[in-house]
């Protein structure tokens, strides 16, 4: 007993400011948004779309689709000039699908907007969530539990996760959505009482990523269920993931 | 004893032979030396199908190993027509394996007491739904059913759980997994390509090193290049950090599932903070982009590795007061003791690999037994307990941190010169190459064959939770049922892993 209090003691207090104060320290290495500029790309070189394994780049538009992106820096290896740089930038998470796409010069995303006066009416202080995993490889699933921690203390937001549909306001999917696992993803979905959002995290879910074009698999959760708020990634960093949950509820 | 390894090849391993060096052995001759060889104790790594250029011809190979000698075999059959002789009945170790040939290759295991699809893979003659099918079932008034999932209650993958109980305690456990199936192999015959290391990192997301390494030992062997001394010591420390992490954040839970929250918000916390060291090396918190082959992603510099060493040495001190929580508090340990027990016998017949071995008292560890990369130049000891409960499965991963911790800091503080970047060569033809690896969970296999022109005519991913899972089934049988979030957690297996 007097142990377990010494250590607690010892251990401290470990919650993150965040949002209220600085967000944590990123590593130096961590890849986010990726900015692209034309003014180095030449044109006639395909070199970056010719690398990206889950082509998420566009040979003619020089556009990146956030949505398939994995963040592996194939395509920055394999550009002779370096005109594609990961900036620092971890806020990635947004409404419309099509926001993902980052252009030549883009500073920007058009971040998720929060929920409307009617649902974030309902939601905005208490958000219960079903997580399902469909066909996800336990990286997006690690990042979601993180934020369950003592460090991120998601259930301070008022988000938490159940272990039940019915009790639940929304999915979190992760996952291309295998063919084994679309039925069990469309009753879970039909399980949870309306008003309901679905929420889906990593490439996998969003667009399908590296498992597209198998058989095995859908392209993603948008094939299934209709979708309120992605977070690309693969996987997502917990602050991400967190920095998009916030925004559908209008906290940060 | 001699004479009968001789039917079979002998093979190192992370090393490539060309495939005329395998004799394709009489199917009989081929069967006769399995069993031969298991019950001298090799063990059975792989054993897996490959499709030939004939309709009605499937190639099996297996590979066994020798722990106890530190050797590698290789052995292949030509199997005609629509089936093969099932050995589960005589060694029950191989029976996953040889329900997946015949789902792979539409092949009868003649003779297989329990002959189910194991991925519930789907083909266009025969849809079939995943966990759809004959349960094993036991009768009776008092007798009742317990199906969980596919969705659990938790954020975890999916798999359906049928218990047969009688009242609180249960009479048997039936494991229906594939929903996580992905098609892999499938996906990586003509590689490798852009796609084939994602493949790797992405085949169990928590084993991203792991998978990655072996991955890129096949890689180095079929090319003939390797890594300079730093990459491959950059690369073990990656792997152990991968097992600090999760070793770490398995405790957290095992203590969490007890009702014990102190440890498991320590461990929670510390979990996520391995992950960061990780994600100090190359970015990314599961060390995605990191391991390539013949090098790494990326280099880490001076201040990164001293930022990383005295992070390490603060978790070191916290790692410990967390988890010693658990040892000397008794309602951790009354819940911990005795409860699911994998005997070591129950152990050596189901082929049973990594902490839930070393638990069970097999001396069963790839860093020691068969080692690669960095762990030939530096002996990991291998920890063992005899109880084979869930105390054990938890003492072993609280020993395992220690050693992973002394390995990276003697590791950082004498951290070789030399280049990591990666360089390319064409692959070897008509070869095959085997690659071990002890990853958190145990022994990761990979096994590739080249056909004419260096591409995969097929490429075998074994995880650790392959061998695994039937164990935890037998672990449970007349425990309660209650016990069985807690038994599970203590193996803590991999879904994709297995449903690839």
């Amino acid at each position: 007993m007097f142990k377990e209090i010494l250590i607690r003691m010892i251990q401290g207090k470990r919650t993150f400011k965040y949002p209220k104060g600085p967000a944590p320290v990123l590593p130096g290495k961590f890849k986010g948004r990726p900015y692209i500029d034309s003014a180095l790309c030449d044109v006639n070189c395909n070199s970056c779309s010719d690398a990206c394994p889950v082509d998420a780049i566009n040979s003619q538009t020089k556009t990146i689709d956030l949505g398939n992106c994995l963040f592996c820096n194939d395509c920055t290896d394999a550009c002779h000039s370096k005109a594609i740089v990961f900036t620092k930038d971890y806020r990635l998470s947004v409404r419309d699908r099509n926001d993902l796409i980052i252009h030549p010069e883009q500073k920007e995303i058009e971040l998720a907007k929060e929920l409307n006066q009617q649902m974030k009416r309902i939601f905005g202080r208490s958000l219960t969530l079903r997580q399902v995993s469909a066909g996800g490889c336990g990286a997006c699933e690690a990042d979601v539990n993180v934020l369950g921690t003592i460090g991120w203390d998601l259930g301070r937001f008022g988000i938490k996760f159940a272990a039940s549909p019915r009790h639940a306001d929304g999915l979190l999917v992760t996952g291309p959505v295998t063919k084994n696992m679309e039925l069990a993803l469309k009753k879970t979905y039909d399980a949870i009482p309306e008003p309901k959002i679905v929420i889906v995290v990593g490439a996998c879910a969003i667009s399908g990523g590296l498992y597209k074009d198998h058989p095995q698999a859908n392209k993603g959760v948008e094939s299934i269920i209709p979708v309120d708020l992605f977070i690309p990634g693969c996987p997502p960093n917990p602050l991400t993931i967190l920095d998009g949950l916030l925004r559908l509820l209008g906290r940060v | 004893m001699a004479a009968i390894n001789h039917t079979f090849t002998p093979i190192n391993n992370t090393s490539a032979i060309p495939l005329e060096k395998i004799p394709v052995l009489a199917v009989d001759d081929f069967m006769q030396s399995i069993l031969k060889s298991v019950q001298k104790s090799h063990r059975i790594s792989s054993y897996f199908g490959v499709a030939t250029d004939k309709i009605d011809t499937t190639l099996l190979y297996v590979i066994l190993s020798d722990d106890d000698e530190n050797r590698l075999f290789v052995g292949r059959t030509e199997i005609t027509g629509g089936s093969f002789p099932s050995l589960t009945a005589l060694c029950p170790q191989i029976h996953l394996f040889e329900r997946e040939i015949a789902e792979q290759f539409g092949l009868q295991p003649i003779g297989h007491p329990w002959l189910k699809p194991v991925r519930y893979t789907r083909n266009k003659t025969s849809p079939v739904e995943p966990a759809v099918g004959d349960f094993y079932r036991i009768d009776g008034d008092q007798i009742h059913e317990v199906a969980v999932g596919p969705v659990h209650a938790g954020i975890i993958e999916p798999g359906h759980f049928r218990f047969q109980c009688n009242g609180e305690k249960v009479l048997h456990l039936e494991i229906a997994l594939g929903f996580q199936h992905r098609g892999i192999e499938e996906a990586l015959i003509g590689g490798p390509d852009k796609k084939t290391i994602h493949y790797m990192e992405t085949a169990a997301g928590d084993t991203t090193i792991g998978h990655t390494t072996t991955y890129c030992q096949i890689i180095e062997a079929l090319s003939h290049t390797k890594k300079t001394a730093r990459a491959q010591v950059l690369s073990g420390i990656a792997l152990e950090l991968e097992r600090l992490a999760n070793h770490i954040g398995d405790l957290g839970a095992l203590s969490g599932d007890v009702g014990f929250l102190p440890t498991a918000s320590f461990c929670g916390r510390i979990r996520g903070d391995f992950l960061n060291c990780t994600g100090l090396l190359c970015g990314n918190r599961f060390g995605r982009g990191f391991i390539k082959p013949s090098g790494l992603g990326s280099d880490i510099d001076s201040t990164t590795v001293d930022t990383l060493l005295k992070k390490i040495i603060v978790l070191t001190k916290e790692t410990k007061d967390a988890i010693s929580l658990l040892w000397s508090n008794q309602s951790v340990m009354a819940r911990f003791e005795d409860t699911g027990l994998l005997t070591g016998q129950q152990a050596i017949e189901l082929g049973v690999v990594g902490v839930a071995a070393r638990a069970s008292g097999l001396s069963r560890d790839a860093r020691l037994n068969h080692p690669s990369g960095v762990f030939r130049f530096f002996q990991m000891h291998t920890c063992t307990v005899d109880s084979g409960d869930v105390f054990a499965r938890a003492y072993i991963r609280w020993l395992e941190i220690e050693q992973s911790i002394d390995f990276i800091i003697k590791q950082l503080t004498s951290l070789p010169d030399g280049s990591v970047t990666p360089s390319s060569n064409d692959l070897d033809k008509n070869c095959l190459s085997v690659a071990i690896n002890e990853g958190w969970r145990g022994e990761i296999c990979h096994v590739a064959i080249t056909g004419e022109n260096g591409q995969f005519v097929r490429y075998k991913i074994v995880d650790p939770s392959f061998h695994n899972w039937y164990a935890l089934a037998e672990a449970v049988k007349n425990q309660e049922i209650s016990d069985f979030p807690l038994c599970n957690k203590s193996f803590n297996l991999s879904y994709c892993g297995h449903d690839l």
